[in-house]
């Protein structure tokens, strides 16, 4: 095949790379972007869409199995539902493939040239692609790495069989009777919240003391009492020690010591992503590591000169928006603008049942980096809005400096407020002070008031509370 | 309750207004008998007011600069005693007019030296001060894009903003400011602008120096003079002076030069009152010599140069220029001079554009002294060289003639026997 020569060259196509791709076609630049598997990358495919898809499908039938069972406070009775999980797994890749479709029109609109095959380096500016038809030379002027990160396995339990990671999860055609699910994380418990709603019966373990480790206590209480009302059982500080011999259980030992054996018809395997730096020639370009990541500057730009990464290959926080941002930054600075990464908050987003968000510092985070602080929460139990969706666990909570109220942190806990995140990360870029927040008109009635609140809070002079 | 009034006192001969320059008082204070109400200037003086009476301050009839009428109300006092008719005090308002800028028979200030740095009130803290070591700029992304555009460091504008945010408004006085890093000097560039009312002696000095600048065609001329020989001289005299006697500067050489310069060339030692366009040559000799004071610039008057010798010049000159650094310099020896030296001394520099003292016609200013390499037509020779900057009214002395009162004291001054030599 005669080689292809292109000014900038992208090496995957999630949401970093198609991002930076469409945005580089959009400044001129003749950009060529390689996929090995479907655009969109783990986020669209296996990632972020579908499993919000499988959440809401089965927050809507754990609604009506409740309403069924009499439990409706609202007045509402219904028959006894039933769910077909492989008709909800087609509605879910329909989704999937209106946005895969979409990133393809964007990407053609954009003149970007997608090449489908695994992407291999020659040298720091040829890559070789295994296509369907073939063997296909790219020279790049530039190129930046999105490889991307897969889900990591535990040598104690390698996926296959009923190990499974989130990717076969989120293609289940039926609902496994007994689900254990190996990690806390953000991942293993939406996934498992989402399969015990749509009634499977779901044990969690833990090799850290508490479930979502990366949150504080207060932010993940609501969602522990939520894991017991869904009868979810939590092993923490347990350890998953592989398959017992018959293959149809999971052995875990405990912190005292003591074994368990937990029955289990699928087994998830969740305890984090690692980054996907293998198999495409990153030992013939010899980059600068760190840890298991690639190093990237302020700019994304590796140790070799025309070589950027972006996205989870980089580092934590492996998000998607995160890697959003550096592939359009990336696209810019390849276009010649003057560009660096300046972000002040990232938001996480853990669709939890309630949800949890994180924008900038906790409290305990704040005070370790040396602030003195003012802190304050705002309770949903107090929010009409909150009571009105049946749903006023959680809360909000503002972290500013004590001296000149300078928003360091905002963080809540609740149902459906991922939405609010944009107004806490806003707040944060911006550099609102608490004063800010306070002085900012929140409709009524809406859950952002609690935003509001916790603000006056923190200024001592909240009004519902 | 009665009210006292106190009227502008008569402040001095012949002195029928004067201008305000201190308030000691406000309305609602209470003062005492004898207590200053405030200070007024004259011509030469500044007065203080006392309260002729115990009371309350009522009404302050001017503002600090306003000229006031002798006579007029000054001060309305709340005072102890029987209501009086209200009729038997005027209340018109003081008569506050600008003065106006006409030469007077007495001038007063001349040259121009460096402007005196008015009191200034304590620095008023700057919002935007100098963020701590190591905290980060605090900017909204569209200002941190635009910072990254035009290729500005955050870290080095001063953000105005609530908590030191930094501002579109704060990168475009950083871009006006010229881009100046006052993070690496530690200060911060500062913004505001501080009113000084220009009042007093001050004002004075700037309405003379307008009427001479604008109504004075100048002319100035600078030559060289060496002072070998002089500064030997002098050295000599001092080592041998009486006790009794001053020391010897420069000046008393410099003002007997002139007086046998002027011998020559009358013309130049006068008056010019271009009103009735009349020029008199006065046949005395005063010399009105500038001196810096911690009030401004004034010019004491060494009268009848003409008279004196080396020694009663170096006399004058110094109780004089004491007087007037004191403030007790009269009337009389502030006034009449008909020629002016300016001198700074170290601070002289090469050359300067003095200004006249008008109704005058010329002023000598001295330049510094210093050694300078001469060439002598076989050799370099190290010489104390010292520049005479002096301006001359156009209108009736000529480049010619002031060229030629110049090179008449640098002849003079270049061999001093001259000086005392009769003629």
């Amino acid at each position: 095949m005669k080689d292809i020569t292109c000014r900038l060259l992208v090496i995957g196509a999630g949401p970093g790379g198609y991002v930076c791709a469409i945005r580089a076609g959009q400044l001129g630049i003749d950009t060529v972007v390689i996929e090995a598997e479907k655009l969109g990358g783990t986020c669209l495919n296996v990632g972020c869409i579908p499993s919000k898809a499988l959440i809401h499908a089965a927050e809507e039938f754990h609604k009506l199995v409740a309403i069924a069972a009499g439990k409706s406070a609202l007045g509402i009775s219904a028959g006894n539902p039933a769910l077909d999980l492989a008709k909800t797994v087609l509605w879910k890749e329909r989704i999937v493939g209106r946005l895969t479709t979409g990133v393809a029109a964007l990407l053609k609109k954009a003149g970007v040239k997608v090449v489908e095959g695994w992407a291999r380096f020659l040298d720091g500016k040829t890559v070789e692609v295994a296509t369907e038809i073939g063997r296909q030379v790219i020279r790049a002027e530039q190129v930046v790495i999105a490889t991307g990160s897969t889900a990591a396995e535990l040598p104690s339990l390698p996926f296959g069989g009923r190990v499974i990671s989130s990717t076969e999860a989120l293609a289940l055609r039926e609902v496994p009777g007994r689900l254990v699910v190996i990690g806390a994380g953000y991942i293993g418990l939406e996934l498992g919240m989402a399969l015990a709603k749509l009634g499977a019966a779901v044990t969690v373990v833990e090799a850290e003391p508490r479930i979502l480790p990366q949150y504080d206590g207060e932010l993940t209480r609501p969602v522990a009492q939520r894991l017991r009302a869904l009868g979810v059982e939590t092993l923490v500080g347990a350890k998953a020690k592989g398959l017992t011999a018959a293959g149809d259980a999971v052995v875990v030992e405990a912190s005292d010591g003591r074994t368990a054996t937990l029955a289990a018809d699928k087994v998830l395997v969740t305890v984090g992503r690692k980054p996907l730096t293998e198999g495409w020639g990153l030992d013939a370009i010899d980059l600068d590591r760190d840890g298991p990541f690639i190093r990237v500057d302020e700019t994304c730009r590796t140790s070799m000169r025309g070589i950027y990464a972006i996205g989870d290959v980089t580092g934590e926080p492996m998000l998607a928006h995160r890697a959003m941002a550096q592939g359009e930054m990336v696209a810019e600075l390849v276009a010649g603008e003057k560009r660096a990464w300046d972000k002040v908050a990232i938001p996480a987003i853990c669709f939890t049942d309630p949800e949890i968000v994180a924008v900038g510092f906790s409290p305990e985070e704040a005070k370790a980096a040396g602030h003195d602080i003012k802190t304050a929460q705002f309770p949903f139990q107090a929010n009409g809005r909150a009571m009105t969706l049946e749903n006023d666990a959680g809360f909000v909570r503002v972290v500013a400096r004590a001296d000149n109220h300078l928003l360091l942190g905002i963080q809540g806990v609740g149902a459906g407020i991922a939405e609010l995140s944009a107004s806490f990360s806003l707040a944060l870029e911006m550099r609102a002070r608490l004063e800010d927040v306070a002085q900012t008109i929140h409709a009524h009635p809406t859950q952002s008031e609690a935003l509001l609140e916790s603000a006056l809070r923190a200024l001592g002079h909240a009004i519902h509370a | 309750m009665a009210e006292h009034v106190i009227k502008l006192p008569d402040v001095g001969e012949g002195v029928a207004e004067a201008e305000l320059v201190e308030w000691n008082v406000k309305v609602g204070d209470v003062v005492r008998e004898d207590a200053t109400l405030g200070a007024v200037m004259t011509d030469k003086a500044t007065v203080e007011i006392p309260s002729p009476v115990e009371g309350e301050v009522l009404w302050l009839g001017a503002n600090v600069g306003d000229v006031i009428a002798v006579g007029s109300d000054l001060v309305r006092l709340k005072v102890a005693g029987e209501d009086r008719p209200a009729a038997a005090t005027p209340r018109q308002k003081p008569a506050t007019e600008q003065r106006r800028a006409e030469p007077t028979a007495s001038p007063r200030a001349a040259p121009a030296p460096p402007i005196p740095a008015a009191p200034k009130p304590p620095p008023r803290l700057l919002r935007g001060a100098p963020r701590p070591e190591g905290e980060k700029p605090l900017a909204a992304p569209a200002v941190r894009l635009r910072a990254r555009e035009t290729g500005i460091d955050l870290r080095q504008v001063p953000g105005t903003g609530p908590a030191g945010r930094i501002t579109h408004e704060d990168l475009d006085a950083f871009i006006a400011r010229g881009r100046t890093l006052w993070g690496r000097s530690g200060s911060p560039a500062r913004s505001g602008v501080e009113e000084v009312k220009i009042v007093g002696m001050r004002r004075r000095i700037a309405e003379r120096m307008a009427l001479a600048n604008a109504r004075i065609p100048h002319i100035t001329y600078v030559e060289e003079v060496d002072v070998t020989q002089l500064e030997e001289l002098r050295e000599t005299l001092n080592t041998e002076k009486r006790p009794d006697q001053e020391r010897l500067t420069l000046l008393p050489f410099l003002m007997r030069a002139i007086v046998r310069a002027i011998a020559d060339q009358p013309t130049i030692n006068a008056l010019f009152d271009d009103e009735a366009g009349i020029v008199r040559l006065h046949a005395a000799v005063h010399i009105g010599i500038a001196a810096q004071t911690p009030m401004g610039l004034m010019v004491p008057v060494v009268r009848h140069v003409e008279a004196l010798d080396l020694w009663g010049c170096a006399a004058e000159v110094k109780r004089l220029g004491e007087a007037a650094k004191a403030g007790t310099a009269t009337r009389d020896e502030l006034v009449g001079s008909t020629i002016t030296i300016t001198s700074l001394g170290a601070l002289g520099g090469i050359a300067s554009t003095p200004i006249i003292n008008p109704p005058e016609v010329a002023i000598v200013g001295v330049n510094k002294m210093m050694v300078r390499p001469v060439w002598n037509g076989m050799v370099f020779l190290p010489r104390k060289m010292m520049n005479l900057s002096s301006s001359f009214d156009h209108r009736v002395i000529d480049g010619w003639e002031a060229a030629r009162f110049i090179q008449r004291i640098k002849a003079l001054l270049e061999t001093p026997a001259l000086i005392f030599t009769d003629d």
